[in-house]
């Protein structure tokens, strides 16, 4: 297990990517699971950075637990910020002709749709969002 | 991320190179910005694009409601990769995609 802790701010997404894919890159995994991983983790790190802490800056720690025996790879991201559920954001229309689609809104959905598990808690004034990708 | 753009009358195309992500899609945003006017047929090529995350999407929403008032927009050489990006995300049935 390895963890980065770091301000959340957009400027440090590259930090938090080469994070992640250091502790994976020993693993066997496709390209596209790769791009799966990395998509989930920018999503999920971006909204930290965009909404946790607005209007001021905090920290966030991203734990990467890797389970060669399923083999899985499981982050966790946990913010101090105002509690904020993901999953409990009704997923966008995704039929809407793009006149009428939203701006935004995708993220979280991508991150539901490219995860094998993903799960919010809020805990001792945490919010905890852990996902999983199985390899 | 490299943008390059080749127009021929109102034709433009531009090719995207890298990835689409949080940090370069602003850039690609402006590009679009200060080239859409007078184009009626724009196409997008994503051969070299191996990446895109939702605020790559957002911005190529952007520039298909732009196009869907003064022409066209189609999307090309997409990987596969990213053409289940589209398809979940319903962009498949919003893109025309060659």
């Amino acid at each position: 297990m390895k963890e980065l802790d770091i301000t959340a701010v957009k400027d440090n997404l590259d930090t938090v990517m080469s994070f992640v894919d250091e502790q994976i890159e020993d693993i066997d995994c496709s390209p596209k699971t790769q791009m799966q991983i990395d998509l989930a983790v920018e999503e999920i790190f971006i909204n930290i950075a965009s909404y946790a802490y607005n209007p001021e800056t905090g920290n966030t720690t991203v734990r990467v637990e890797v389970d060669k025996e399923i083999p899985a790879v499981k982050i966790t991201f946990i913010d101090h910020g105002v509690p904020y559920d993901p999953l409990a954001k009704a997923d966008p229309d995704i039929t809407l002709a793009a006149e009428d689609r939203r701006i935004g809104g995708l993220g979280i959905f991508l991150v539901k749709k490219n995860m094998d598990d993903i799960k919010y808690e809020y805990v001792n004034g945490s919010n905890i969002l852990t996902i999983v990708k199985d390899l | 991320m490299t943008i390059e753009k080749s127009s021929n009358g109102d034709k433009l195309i531009i090719a995207v190179e890298g990835r689409i992500d949080t940090k370069t899609a602003p850039e690609l945003e402006s590009e679009l910005n200060t080239s859409l006017e007078g184009v009626s047929d724009l196409t997008i090529d994503l051969a070299k694009v191996d990446y895109i995350s939702s605020a790559g999407l957002r911005v190529l929403l952007v520039a298909q409601k732009c196009m869907n008032h003064q022409g066209t927009m189609t999307v090309i050489n997409a990987n596969d990769d990213l053409m289940e990006i589209f398809e979940i995300t319903g962009f498949t049935d919003i893109f025309t995609i060659k």
